[in-house]
């Protein structure tokens, strides 16, 4: 255990080294746009005489050194203070946590629905491989991972919601409606649904050709062999010897993407009305609108930090040999 | 009737009468267009109570696929049981329907491996993975099951055996694992003990402990046991019966003392004639002229793990190392795995760079040169390596892994390529082999096409690192020849690394005993096994299997130093 809570720390300072780099680059990021800050925001704010361009400079200490101003940079981020967006004439933290928590629902349920899905998809087609089940589930997998998002996405709700009625078509809550408690929760997880499963059968698809082909590929080593020499049963071999295996490189792919997820729904977002953070950065680029954008970057960032070092506590977990080689 | 019999009580005698295993006329299929059709043609043999039978082979003949099938383990659908019967006290396995198969695998019979580093599964802590057979076979609630487990792991020589079955299989050394695997074998008191190869895979000293348990077990609890093994030595030390195959058919079979004695199958003849034997040393060599290569005080330490906030740590492979070899000397670095003799091997041909010392090779010290001063040397210098699987390019033909070498040294391709064909010839192979992919070859062919690479370099040295461990003892045979004949008409120096002492035995001047990153003994073969005067030196020599058996003396080779 000791071990262990070693490598968390030692993974938490990493992980501070690292956004202080993305902190940095951010700040850097800002001056690297044409014409320095103040002429972006005075752009922006769309004001453009010398005075207030100077005025500017002097209130945000732009006349100040370099390292000064990242100091002052970061100081600001630590205080939770990302700027201002002139665009919407609002604090850009405010206009985030507004973004942040219908984008976190929609990902991490697509994203577990995804993983779950696809394990146990993957395990069964391996189980049966070479059946029509493993056949059908392979074609599936395939299908899903081929066909466009968007496409998957229209055509679902053309069925579900316009054809049959049974579902919204956009949005993340009905509209002026005022449901409070477990009705809007309720009401929330139907404009779920949708959007959710459009996004969980592009990862799910993924998730189970690897589970398929990693099963397959420890199926063949030498402690199957040992744990059906036991006489164990076919499903106590399949979940504690093969899966649990098998399931190592799905966990780091799956790690990497839970990171890209939080950003990566931008289609998925637009297609269903969704307002949640990829939508939020389709349109500040559309817009221009730089605090916002480097708002998204630094938050995102986190985000896929957070996802790392979940994702090596759970391989610490599942894999004892990890401690030891960290 | 032998000792054995004479030895037993009547009741004893009767419940042999009926044989604890009888397999009759076991066939196995392939899959269309393997080699051959049938794995296993024809197998007839008993196995009794309280009996080591020695099943013997080389790599193909059907030994492990007949313990396959005992255990239900053929990869189905492609390898199938196409005849036969395989009776367990009576009861034809094959016919049982699957549930009472599974109740006798791990039960009645159980079985050990022979890659004890890969068959026991990583992610599941040992005891748990023995406290599995029990609970499958057995009605012991949780707590009678961790302490039997424990009670195992005791029994099969385990030290702290309550501390060791919490641990992760990556913790343990081979030997500890095997030891695990016996324990986890012996779980239910089977009546059959199927081994197939337990310690090949191990050092001679870990080799001759599990040899040990396994006689002093199997004893204890009168087991019938299969031993499937391809050494000759340890059949000397184990076995009670012997059956000998051959591409999936019996050759010979039976009693021990007469199949080790008195062979009669021309084949058993030709196995038990290519087992090496520690006692035919060579003749002196008559160091003739300024030493080819001199290792001087060479020290390697590695860094494993580390990183940016933590230390790693050192692990000495070589300390102090000093040797000398002259020109058409053999040299054997014998040792187990990790005592460092790689490392050595490895820093003469100059693919590591030792933290200190000096390596001379005529004169010239070797460390002290850039890359650009080395690379003539790296011509001087060849190195064989030991897993011919893996040594060769498989995308390139034999023709040009072999003619490389000399185009990169400026030769005319042509002319390298000419050559290659001279040198193939050379080493046993036909014409048509320079035009083929490595893939086609057997492994002691690869092997050959391996000493070929070496020599299309006109080396003055060659290391050679366990040139012969990956290859069956009969090719092992031929390949020692090769290198041995090689060496003669080239007058070439040779460092030969190796973990068998019996194999050193065979081809080698002078012995370096290596232990742990030092050498501790080494002078000429002849000193090394008549007088050893280091303690480890004489608990290898004493750990080599099946020394007390004397090879029929028609089948004793001349020991080659000696023509």
């Amino acid at each position: 255990m000791l071990g262990f809570a070693r490598l968390f720390a030692s993974r938490l300072v990493k992980a501070a080294a690292i956004l202080i780099a993305i902190v940095v680059m951010n700040f850097f990021l800002v001056h690297a746009a044409p014409g320095d800050p103040a002429m972006v925001m005075a752009g922006e704010a769309g004001a453009a005489d010398e005075k207030f361009v100077a005025q500017l400079r002097e209130q945000f200490g732009l006349d100040r050194p370099l390292y000064e101003q990242l100091g002052t940079y970061v100081g600001k981020i630590v205080q939770g203070d990302l700027g201002f967006s002139y665009r919407q004439q609002r604090p850009v933290w405010d206009i985030l946590a507004e973004r942040l928590p219908a984008t976190l629902v929609l990902t991490l349920t697509a994203f577990l629905l995804a993983l779950a899905a696809g394990v146990a998809l993957g395990t069964l087609a391996a189980v049966a491989v070479g059946t029509w089940a493993d056949s059908a589930i392979t074609v599936i997998a395939l299908l899903a991972y081929a066909t466009p998002i968007y496409w998957i996405g229209l055509m679902l709700s053309l069925l579900f919601s316009i054809q049959l009625g049974w579902l919204p078509a956009f949005g993340y809550e009905t509209i002026g409606a005022g449901y409070t408690g477990l009705a809007h929760v309720a009401d929330v997880a139907v404009h779920l649904i949708l959007p959710v499963i459009t996004l969980a059968l592009f990862y799910m698809a993924g998730y189970a050709r690897l589970t398929r082909a990693s099963m397959l590929e420890v199926r063949g080593l030498d402690f199957v062999k040992t744990a059906k020499a036991k006489g164990l049963t076919q499903s106590r071999i399949v979940t504690r010897h093969v899966l649990r295996n098998a399931i190592l490189p799905v966990i780091t792919v799956a790690g990497i993407q839970a990171g890209q997820l939080v950003g990566g729904s931008i289609l998925i977002e637009t297609v269903f009305a969704w307002p949640g953070i990829g939508r939020l950065a389709f349109e500040a680029v559309l817009q221009r609108d730089y605090q916002v954008l480097l708002g998204i970057f630094l938050v995102t960032s986190i985000m896929v930090i957070l996802f790392n070092i979940l994702t090596d506590i759970l391989y610490g977990l599942v894999d004892p040999r990890i401690q030891v080689s960290q | 009737m032998s000792q054995f019999d004479l030895m037993r009580t009547p009741v004893e005698t009767a419940a042999m009468n009926t044989p604890l295993l009888d397999v009759r006329g076991l066939s196995i299929a392939l899959p269309p267009g393997a080699d051959r059709p049938l794995a296993v043609d024809d197998l007839t043999f008993t196995l009794n109570p309280d009996e080591i039978l020695c099943v013997v082979g080389e790599s193909g003949s059907g030994k492990s696929m007949t313990a396959h099938a005992m255990m239900g383990l053929l990869p189905a659908p492609h390898v199938r049981v196409a005849g036969g019967s395989l009776l367990f006290k009576g009861k034809d396995v094959l016919a049982m329907p699957e549930a009472e198969q599974r109740s006798l695998r791990g039960g009645r019979i159980a079985m050990v491996f022979q890659e004890p580093m890969t068959a026991l599964n990583p992610l599941m802590r040992v005891g748990r993975q023995i406290g599995e057979s029990l609970r499958e076979h057995t009605a012991l609630p949780a707590p009678a099951r961790r302490a039997r487990v424990v009670e195992l792991l005791a029994q099969v020589g385990l030290p702290n055996p309550a501390e060791l079955a919490e641990a992760y299989p990556f913790r343990l050394s081979g030997g500890q694992r095997q030891r695990v695997m016996i324990a986890m074998a012996l779980a239910c008191q089977p009546d059959i003990l199927i081994a197939d190869e337990p310690t090949t895979a191990l050092d001679v000293t870990t080799q001759k402990q599990i040899l040990d348990l396994i006689r002093s077990i199997q004893a204890e609890r009168h087991m019938g046991m299969m031993f499937i093994t391809h050494d000759f030595g340890v059949v000397a030390e184990i076995a009670h019966r012997v059956a000998v195959m051959r591409h999936g058919k019996l050759v010979e079979y039976g009693a021990a003392s007469d199949v080790l004695n008195r062979p009669q199958h021309p084949y058993t003849r030709q196995l038990i004639a290519s087992v090496p034997h520690y006692i035919e040393h060579r003749d002196d060599h008559a160091k003739t002229g300024a030493p080819l290569l001199v290792a001087d005080k060479v020290r390697k330490i590695f860094h494993v793990g580390g990183g940016l906030f933590k230390k790693s740590k050192e692990v000495i492979a070589g300390d102090d190392l000093s040797l000398t070899i002259h020109p058409g000397e053999t040299v054997g670095l014998v040792g187990e795995s990790g005592s460092g003799k790689s490392t050595l091997g490895r820093s003469i041909v100059g693919l590591i760079k030792p933290d200190s010392g000096r390596i001379l090779f005529e004169g010239t010290d070797l460390l002290a040169l850039d890359r650009k001063g080395f690379r003539p040397y790296r011509r001087a210098v060849q190195m064989v390596f030991q897993d011919p699987y893996a040594s060769l390019n498989p995308r390139h033909r034999v023709g040009d892994i072999v003619a490389q070498g000399p185009v990169a040294f400026g030769e005319d391709r042509t002319r390298a390529l000419t050559r290659a064909r001279e040198l193939l010839a050379m080493v046993g192979l036909d014409g048509s082999a320079a035009d083929r992919f490595p893939h086609e070859f057997s492994g002691g062919q690869r092997q050959r096409i391996g000493i070929a690479r070496a020599l299309a370099m006109e080396p003055k040295l060659l290391v050679a690192d366990e040139p012969v461990s990956a290859l069956d003892v009969s090719v092992q045979g031929q390949v020692l020849e090769l290198l041995d004949d090689i060496r003669r008409r080239l007058n070439l120096a040779m460092l030969f690394i190796t973990h068998d002492l019996r194999v050193a035995a065979q081809v080698c001047d002078t012995i370096a005993v290596m232990r742990r990153g030092r050498i501790v003994e080494m002078g000429t073969a002849r000193e090394v096994f008549t007088h050893p005067r280091d303690a480890y030196t004489r608990s290898l020599l004493d750990a080599i299997p099946g020394k007390s058996w004397h090879i029929p003396d028609d089948l004793q080779k001349i020991p080659a130093g000696a023509h």
